[in-house]
């Protein structure tokens, strides 16, 4: 089923122009933003110069980095009266990456969601139990919208208390839900404990699955455990959130939604496009924004195009699932994390020596190793605890995760010749 | 005051830590008189009463191993029923908590080694009961 027939399936060539006529309109709204517009100066970039999709190689990459340099609002290209929300992203040292959105924007973003939805065969009747984060983190409102526009009863459970979330399900008869893989898991898990059958039991027959990679194979177990669909859901909070590429019912690839995105397959280390299929970095430029409109931002998520028409008869290209990332970053529990932070909080604790292991394993456990200073013992076996306490504490509020924290003796843990490998990801998602 | 000084060490709670130790004791020819192991969780504190603790605190700490000076008291008391009771009853009138402590009997003489907050208020409290507070070196030639 069609949100928005036309558009979905519209011609490669009247998708190509549209991109370009989009792409030549963001270009002009940022010659009012100062860091674009220096760089638009600097190579000689005009609207008027963008004659061709290949053009957009002359326009410069967008990285965290730079988000990070002109926060708060210097990357805003509308007045701020007309920004209506504000959004955040985790997974920074420091300030977190800010994203401004207009009520026109909200609206895009809303219709994206609205033509997952029904590529996914929901519709009005469906009840939507949306158990994502609320608050900054896009996963929350912008599905919760997307949802509304469909016409969904909308339940905004947000994530935990499994308990609470049964309950909904069972009184309210909860059809759809968004939620991480992990927590599909704990889930599943936590109805067999109970002797739930969701297949007798449940209403649930679909599940919205995203904000952390995850397998094919994964897949299947939710799929098995809960006995519904499962659909993939990439996104990422600086393109709106959810709602930038998702699987139809064909559950063979994510469409990309290209009227809303410029989606370019690079090689990290070089800048370059790769050929045809190849894996390579997605880069992003968004052409339907206004407040704060991104061009060729790298993604640093790993994936390649899936070539070829799609049964679906949608001609917005599929990228695969994420296969890796380009940096360090990992995901648990929907939550960014980069070694980086949890290094900056370690040296800030004199207690605990240089060298630390992240370690992560099961679904979603996070173990962070440290060594004790030997000069920070002082013979108390309860400080030892305290000191796990206060460093288990200080994580969590960098990070917004709380770890196992495991306190080893000094020269425990190994200590590498060149670049350290400081995160041992031995999770089976 | 007459404190006792005992060498504690920080160790992992896994096989092979108490080894690793008492190797580098012995290779700094220590002789252990007394040793207890507390653990929690994932480590524990291993606490000893050496010859030479200065020594053996530099050639653990020297290894890499934490290792650190704590001040106790050892009390002698006679070696029949009601006498800890005695000492116990005296501590706890004046309001002393005994943390970490143990006790034994050795050539009939009975002595309790006690850490507490404060060693100076305990050794003259246990002082004035007529017990005996016992030094380093009468410590180590029980």
């Amino acid at each position: 089923m069609f949100w928005h027939q036309e558009i979905e399936s519209l011609d490669r060539t009247t998708l190509e122009t549209l991109q370009l006529q989009r792409l030549r309109e963001t270009v002009g709204k940022l010659e009012k933003v100062p860091f674009y517009c220096g760089k638009f100066l600097e190579n000689g970039i005009t609207p008027q110069e963008i004659k061709s999709m290949a053009d957009i190689r002359r326009l410069p990459f967008t990285t965290a980095a730079d988000l990070r340099n002109n926060y708060p609002d210097s990357l805003l290209a509308v007045p701020r009266e007309q920004v209506l929300r504000l959004h955040t992203s985790s997974g920074t040292t420091g300030k977190p990456k800010a994203l401004f959105f207009s009520r026109r924007d909200l609206d895009s973003a809303a219709e994206l969601i609205a033509r997952a939805f029904c590529m996914t065969g929901v519709t009005r009747r469906d009840v939507f139990q949306n158990m994502m984060s609320y608050g900054l983190f896009t996963g929350g409102l912008m599905m919760h919208y997307g949802a509304e526009k469909v016409g969904c009863m909308v339940i905004p459970s947000g994530p935990g208390t499994s308990e609470r979330q049964l309950m909904l399900m069972q009184d309210f008869g909860t059809t759809v839900v968004h939620i991480t893989p992990s927590y599909a898991f704990y889930f599943a898990d936590f109805l067999e404990k109970k002797g739930v059958n969701p297949r007798k039991e449940l209403a649930l027959r679909k599940a919205f699955v995203g904000a952390e990679p995850y397998t094919e194979e994964t897949r299947r177990k939710i799929e098995a455990a809960l006995g519904i669909d499962v659909y993939n859901s990439y996104g990422l909070t600086e393109m709106n959130g959810p709602g930038v590429a998702f699987e139809c019912e064909g559950k063979c690839g994510m469409h990309l939604w290209e009227d809303n995105f410029i989606l370019e397959i690079i090689n990290p280390a070089t800048g370059q496009p790769v050929s045809e299929g190849e894996t390579g970095e997605l880069v992003l430029t968004s052409i339907n924004r206004e407040a704060m409109p991104l061009l060729r931002y790298r993604t640093r998520d790993l994936t390649s195009i899936i070539p070829g028409p799609c049964a679906c008869g949608r001609t917005h290209r599929r990228i695969h699932r994420i296969t890796g990332r380009s940096d360090d970053m990992f995901i648990v529990r929907g939550v960014n994390i980069f070694p980086q932070q949890i290094e900056r909080v370690l040296m800030s604790i004199p207690q605990i020596g240089r060298n630390y292991l992240i370690q992560l394993d099961g679904i979603d456990d996070l173990t962070v190793k440290v060594e004790l200073a030997p000069s920070a013992f002082d013979g108390e076996v309860g400080h030892l605890t305290d000191l796990q306490n206060l460093v288990a504490e200080k994580l969590r509020a960098e990070i917004w995760v709380r770890p196992k924290v495991d306190l080893l003796a000094s020269g425990s843990l190994p200590v590498t010749e060149g670049k350290a490998k400081r995160v041992i990801d031995k999770r089976s998602l | 005051m007459n404190t006792v000084k005992l060498v504690a060490v920080f160790a992992e709670n896994r096989p092979g830590q108490a080894a690793r130790i008492t190797d580098i004791l012995a290779r700094a020819n220590i002789n252990i008189r007394c040793i207890t192991v507390a653990t929690s969780g994932d480590y524990g504190v291993v606490k000893l009463l050496v010859n030479d603790p200065d020594l053996a605190c530099r050639a653990l700490n020297q290894s890499g191993i934490a290792a650190t000076l704590i001040d106790v008291i050892a009390v002698e008391m006679a070696d029949k029923p009601g006498a800890l009771h005695s000492v116990a009853q005296c501590l706890a009138t004046q309001d002393i908590n005994l943390a970490n402590t143990f006790g034994f009997v050795v050539n009939n003489r009975a002595i309790l080694v006690l850490e507490v907050q404060d060693s100076t208020l305990a050794g003259e409290v246990l002082k004035k009961q007529g017990l005996r507070v016992l030094t380093q070196q009468e410590m180590l030639s029980i």
